[in-house]
């Protein structure tokens, strides 16, 4: 029983080193992919009460465009962030611990509903978790 | 009665789940389970987590049931646990130990009470940490005393436990560790009884799980947990590997193989773990 934990646990990580050269922007599908993934987290929101509160004064036509480029710039693709700090976006908002992890939720849906595999998945959410700290409590 | 007890909670937990919305604040398959004592962590390892996903702003309540039937005994657990902002979880669990071969139980409670120290399993740089303590209570010493247990009533295990979820670091896939220190002189996790004629003092004894999160509703690990040998007995250290079932933030089914070695003289005892948890709110 041991020895076949270590035998699958040497494969998974065979394979981890395989793909490590490529972006996670780049195993995603490239820009389409993000937009796409911004339009679906868009509409989760819109459908979403406690969400849509955060957003209803917002321009959301800047909203998709500064997010778009912010994550592309995460995953490691080739685009610039042109919009304002996370500090300045989410200041005096008071987003709580759970509005953030609700909203993560929700991005997974929009993930889900791209079709973006699941390892994939987890390599977007990795590159974005440390924003966290700049948008809570604030 | 334990049986009926058993049967009622199970029927309470999932008609539970299905009508009310709870606290979902942690990303699903990040909570956890309620280990053997009760504690949020893994099968047998309590981790840094507070079962439940409760985040700072909420409270989460969940009940559980687990048998791990081995060879020639089987442990029945029954329990209930708190957990508040994120920050402090309170928990109770019943034990009762049926000796298939010999005959008869032995029962205990076990009170754990567990604070968060630092950090988010998910989303701090550096591990979850807290620290925490189970008391536990035996209904009868008798058996604990005739295999010569210096303390046939009742004992307190202090624990530290660090915890980490590593989102997509293997494969894509997410990976969770768990690192706990405890402090404990119990014999069999207390059921037959704590210190011995071979040790009556605090040791420090090293649990770990690991697990790897294949899908967000599939989790596969291994969990290792050091025991002292107070008794002379023989006591040996435990391990499992186990696959649980996540369908939603409020059921959780684990089934695992639990290897527990030798107990009060019966070697190479073995068996399956089945636990079935649910959030209440």
């Amino acid at each position: 029983m041991k020895n076949l934990i270590f035998v699958c646990l040497t494969c998974v990580l065979l394979n981890a080193c395989a793909s490590k050269n490529i972006s996670t922007y780049q195993q995603l599908g490239g820009q389409d992919k993000v937009a796409e993934i911004v339009d679906n987290f868009i509409t989760e929101i819109e459908f979403d009460p406690v969400m849509f509160e955060f957003f209803k004064e917002s321009d959301i036509n800047r909203f998709r465009e500064k997010l778009i480029e912010h994550l592309c710039l995460l995953t490691g693709g080739p685009c610039q962030y042109t919009g304002d700090t996370m500090e300045q976006v989410h200041g005096g908002m008071n987003i709580t611990e759970a509005n953030f992890n609700h909203s993560v939720d929700l991005f997974i849906n929009a993930m889900i509903k791209a079709d973006v595999p699941h390892p994939i998945q987890n390599k977007v959410l990795a590159t974005m978790i440390h924003t966290r700290d700049e948008m809570i409590y604030r | 009665m334990p049986v009926n007890w058993c049967r009622s909670l199970v029927f309470i937990v999932s008609l539970v789940s299905t009508l009310t919305l709870a606290g979902e604040g942690k990303l699903i398959g990040t909570a956890g389970l309620n280990q053997i004592e009760g504690s949020g962590g893994g099968g047998i390892v309590p981790w840094a987590t507070l079962a439940g996903y409760d985040s700072q702003e909420q409270i989460s309540v969940n009940g559980f049931t687990t048998q791990v039937d081995i060879d020639d005994y089987r442990l029945n657990v029954l329990g209930l646990s708190a957990s508040f902002y994120d920050r402090v979880e309170v928990s109770v669990a019943q034990h009762r130990f049926d000796l298939k071969t010999l005959g008869g139980d032995i029962k205990q409670n076990v009170y754990g009470l567990k604070y968060r120290l630092y950090g988010d399993v998910v989303y701090s740089t550096w591990p979850q940490v807290s620290v925490g303590i189970q008391h536990k209570e035996l209904d009868d010493g008798s058996i604990a005393t005739a295999v010569g247990a210096e303390n046939s009533n009742s004992g307190t295990d202090f624990y530290l436990a660090a915890t980490k979820v590593h989102l997509g670091a293997i494969a894509g896939f997410n990976a969770v560790w768990s690192i706990t220190a405890r402090a404990t002189k119990a014999n069999q996790l207390g059921l037959l009884g704590f210190g011995g004629a071979n040790n009556d003092s605090y040791q420090i004894m090293t649990e770990a799980s690991a697990g790897v999160l294949f899908s967000r509703h599939l989790a596969v690990g291994a969990e290792y947990r050091q025991k002292p040998d107070n008794l002379g007995l023989g006591e040996e250290d435990w391990f499992d590997v186990f696959v649980s079932y996540i369908p939603n933030k409020n059921l959780s089914f684990t089934l695992a193989w639990a290897e527990l070695g030798s107990i009060a003289g019966a070697k190479g005892q073995q068996g399956l773990y089945l636990s079935l948890n649910g959030q209440l709110w």
